[in-house]
Order: structure tokens, then C-alpha cells, then sequence
């Protein structure tokens, strides 16, 4: 092979940045708080795991700012697993998010489950070399995102809840959205760019491919391997996984569970067999009892 | 000729899918022993390497699957795919096929901020240059002198071939670039007995 020859490494393009999505597809992301936790995630066959300070049941419970881990947890989970670490910064916050990057995390989650540290913009996530995931509950959000420079969606459900209604809300939401613009003509497509409150090359591409230019996921209210079935048969491409193991009776047979799930979303009698004898899931909330305030979903735009 | 597998368990399933079905032959994702049965051939897509080989063995895919692989069954393993294929893992325990003779070392170039493509020219392909992608890619740090290297990046081999099994650290089917699938296809797939 000696007459072989390569070019430079041209690191941080947007397609290595989606391929690492790309390669999470069909799998779990799971929250973790500490190293055992990951070890535990790791070991029941997560792709990737979100290291946070506190899980989204907590932070709900217990109230207060919640911001960026602590930096020495992170690396302590790095050091612990060899898949992927993610983690979270606030809403806006670009400097929790350089200082991720200067970490080595895998991908950050610019997450409304945080508290957000700006009210009108968030991140421009163009001029970062690590991939950025974003939550959406309708496709001018996540085209928006998109075009900031995500590199993933999710669909953000209301996390910490133990209740997948609105994950569902906002999958159906935002499929029905790609759906109609493949349907609508092209001289709708300007009006309905602005509807949405989304770029107009986005809005033309989903209209003439019919799907996100980058893959979507599902999060926020997954607690059963049921959940997880239900989101990937509604189409989403994988799933986060936040209180719902940590916060459930025993984690481990239960995150297994839901990665067995989620390798066999379509087929009954496998989700039967692996839904058995679990345990308690996480206690969920009901969430007409929630107002607003309290609601992770309505924070980002 | 029955259809080529993607297995399906995890990964970049469907980028795989295309590849193989847009040279024109059928091509179907493959979970279970009874789909690994009815199929000509297996591409192992990029994913997480220790959640496969998990998977594999829970729904006990793995043993059959590598029996079968030691009989000829032609199969293309990229990044995790060529990681579960190969026989020595450095630092690791993890389920495997460990078919191939070869030693990979996983993430090998860092982190994901360290993923990057590369234009490589060879003879191996043709004239035109082809963009290899690298996603927390793995090294394969050596063969047994029985592989042949069929593609190197700074001298190290990044596809290499063991009979009717093929394997490559970088990701083809992230670009339309389906040269390497072709190659599956008419050197390995067809030319291995079935």
C-alpha cells in the first residue's frame, strides 16, 4: 500500500458530529449522578451516559438553581466507563458549555431540565467542536435548534416525571409537523416557515426528505421498557432514560430491561418476557397537578 | 441469492441499509437466530461495541453467529462491528465474536471532539479519492500475517480482510461513497462459498 495517501484530519464537522448521534441510534442514554452509577448503566448495556449533579425527580423535589456537574464528577465517570459521557449545561449558558468541551465530553445536552442561565438565547453551538443535543415539543423548536448547530434532538417529554404522556405529546407533535410539510406546496412552505419560527432551508429540506436533518430522540418520562417501546414504535431513533432507573426499586434489571426493549421495540412477546418482574418503577407524577412554573418542558423556545 | 443482514440490535442500522440496497441487492435487518439464518451475508453497522456484543449474547445470537462465521459466513464489521469481530480487545473483557486475528484498541484517538474525516487516495478503490469518517473510532494495532491490509491511514491498517471476513475502523455508510460495500459484495460476499 505504499502508493497510499491521506489528507489532514479535519476534525468537528457536522457530520462527525451527527455520526456520533447516528451511532447512538436504537440505544439507551441513561442519567447517571456518580461512577457507580455509570459502572451500572455501563454494565446493562447503555450506549452513552448524561452525567448530572442531581436526577430530574430530584431537582424537582428538592428545588433550588440547577446547574453544570461538578467538574471532578465528571471526570471520575469518564474514568469509570468506556462508552460515551455526556452531560448537561443550562439553557444559554455558553461558558458551562466551553468548559464541558475542554472536559472531553462526548456531546452536551443543552437542557431545559437545568436551570436556564438565559432567557432569550440559547447556545451558538456552531462554533463548538463537541456535538450539542437539544430538546424540542414541536418542530419550529427543533428546527431552531438545528439551525444554532444541534447535532441531535429530543423530544423533552417533562422530565422527572415518570410519565411519558408528554413525551408522547411532543413526538406525535412533532412528527405531525414534518408530516404536513410534506404535503404543503411550495409556495406554503414560506408561510409556514414563519409559523414555525424556523429557518426556511430547514423548513425546504424536511419538506422534500421528510424527516429531521439530524436524528431524534425521545426523553423525559420514560420509566418501563414499555415507555421505551412505546417512543421508538411512535419513531423516535433512541431514548434517554433520566429518573426512571435511578429513582426505580432495583436499577439494574431495570435499565437492562429497557435496553433489551428498546432492541426489540416492535416485537410483544420479547417485551413481555422482559417486562416481568421488574420491580416498582420510579413513583410517577400526575401532571394536570403541575402548573406551568413547574414544568421543565416550557423553559427554552 | 438470499438477502444481506444488517444486524439490527443497535447502531447506524439504516445508513447500512441503504448502502447495500442502492447496489441493488435485497438487503434485511437482522435480530434473531431465525434472521441470521435466512440471510447470505451480515454487515455489523457502528454503534457501541459492548452494548451489541451484550445483546448479542442475551438473545443468543452470538454463538451461532460465530460458528457460522468460522464456516465461511461472509461478514463486514465497521467500527464496532470490526471491534466485535476481532479476537483481542485490548484492555477489555467485553462479548465479542473474536473471529478475526487481529488486536484493536478502542477509541483509540480520544474522545469525540477528536472524530474527524480524512480524503485517502489508494489504489485499492480506484482513482478518486474517498472520505473515510472516524467516530470514536478504534485502532486496529495488529494482524496476524495471514489478514491482508487492504487500507492504512498513517500506517496504521483500517480495513483489513480475513477470508470471508471484513472489517474497517472508519464509516463508509455515513457518506454516499459506496465503494467498500461494493467491494463486500462482489469480492467477499460472492466469492465465499455460501
Amino acid at each position: 500500500m505504499s502508493e497510499q495517501s491521506w489528507t489532514e484530519r479535519q476534525k468537528s464537522t457536522f457530520r462527525s458530529k451527527i455520526g456520533l448521534a447516528e451511532m447512538l441510534k436504537g440505544g439507551v442514554i441513561m442519567d447517571v449522578t456518580t461512577a457507580e452509577q455509570a459502572e451500572i448503566a455501563e454494565k446493562a448495556g447503555a450506549v452513552a451516559v448524561m452525567a448530572l449533579e442531581r436526577v430530574p425527580a430530584d431537582i424537582r423535589v428538592q428545588g433550588g438553581v440547577a446547574r453544570m456537574s461538578d467538574p471532578q464528577k465528571i471526570k471520575e465517570i469518564q474514568s469509570a466507563v468506556s462508552i460515551p459521557v455526556m452531560a448537561k449545561c443550562r439553557i444559554g449558558h455558553f461558558v458551562e458549555a466551553q468548559i464541558l468541551e475542554a472536559l472531553g465530553v462526548d456531546f452536551i445536552d443543552e437542557s431545559e431540565v437545568l436551570t436556564p442561565a438565559d432567557d432569550l438565547y440559547h447556545v451558538d453551538k456552531h462554533v463548538f467542536k463537541v456535538p450539542f443535543v437539544c430538546g424540542c415539543r414541536d418542530l419550529g423548536e427543533a428546527l431552531r435548534r438545528i439551525g444554532e448547530g444541534a447535532a441531535m434532538i429530543r423530544t423533552k417529554g417533562e422530565a422527572g416525571s415518570g410519565n411519558i404522556i408528554e413525551a408522547v405529546r411532543h413526538m406525535r407533535t412533532v412528527i405531525d409537523g414534518i408530516r404536513r410539510l410534506t404535503v404543503l406546496s411550495k409556495e406554503q412552505l414560506m408561510s409556514e416557515a414563519k409559523n414555525l419560527g424556523a429557518p426556511y432551508e430547514l423548513v425546504l429540506e424536511v419538506a422534500s426528505t421528510g424527516k429531521l436533518p439530524v436524528p431524534n430522540f425521545s426523553a423525559g418520562g420514560v420509566a418501563t421498557p414499555a415507555d421505551a417501546a412505546l417512543m421508538l414504535q411512535l419513531g423516535a431513533q433512541a431514548v434517554f432514560v433520566g429518573s426512571g432507573i435511578f429513582k426505580s426499586e432495583d436499577p439494574f434489571p431495570r435499565a437492562k430491561a429497557i435496553v433489551e426493549a428498546a432492541a426489540n421495540y416492535d416485537k410483544p412477546e420479547i417485551l413481555a418476557e422482559i417486562s416481568t418482574g421488574l420491580g416498582e418503577p420510579m413513583a410517577g407524577l400526575d401532571l394536570n397537578k403541575l402548573d406551568d412554573k413547574q414544568r421543565m418542558a416550557l423553559r427554552g423556545w | 441469492m438470499k438477502p444481506i443482514g444488517i444486524l439490527a440490535l443497535q447502531g447506524d442500522v439504516e445508513k447500512h441499509y441503504k448502502m447495500i440496497e442502492k447496489l441493488g441487492v435485497r438487503a434485511i435487518k437482522a435480530r434473531t437466530p431465525e434472521d441470521i439464518s435466512s440471510i447470505s451475508a451480515l454487515v455489523i453497522p457502528g454503534g457501541e461495541s459492548t452494548t451489541m456484543g451484550k445483546l448479542l449474547d442475551r438473545f443468543g445470537i452470538l454463538a451461532p453467529l460465530r460458528e457460522k462465521i468460522q464456516q465461511g459466513f461472509p461478514v463486514y464489521g465497521t467500527c464496532a462491528g470490526a471491534i466485535l469481530l476481532a479476537k483481542n480487545i485490548e484492555n477489555s473483557e467485553q462479548l465479542r465474536i473474536g473471529t478475526m486475528d487481529i488486536t484493536v484498541s478502542r477509541n483509540a484517538y480520544g474522545r469525540q471532539i477528536e472524530s474527524f474525516e480524512t480524503e485517502i487516495t489508494s489504489p485499492f478503490f480506484g482513482d478518486e479519492a474517498m472520505t473515510a469518517v472516524f467516530i470514536r473510532a478504534p485502532i486496529i494495532t495488529a494482524v496476524k500475517s495471514h489478514v491482508e491490509v487492504l487500507l492504512s491511514y498513517e500506517n496504521k491498517a483500517i480495513l483489513v480482510r480475513q477470508n470471508n471476513m471484513l472489517a474497517g475502523t472508519f464509516h463508509p455508510e455515513l457518506t454516499s461513497d459506496n465503494r467498500i460495500h461494493k467491494y463486500f459484495v462482489e469480492h467477499v460476499v460472492l466469492k465465499v462459498k455460501a
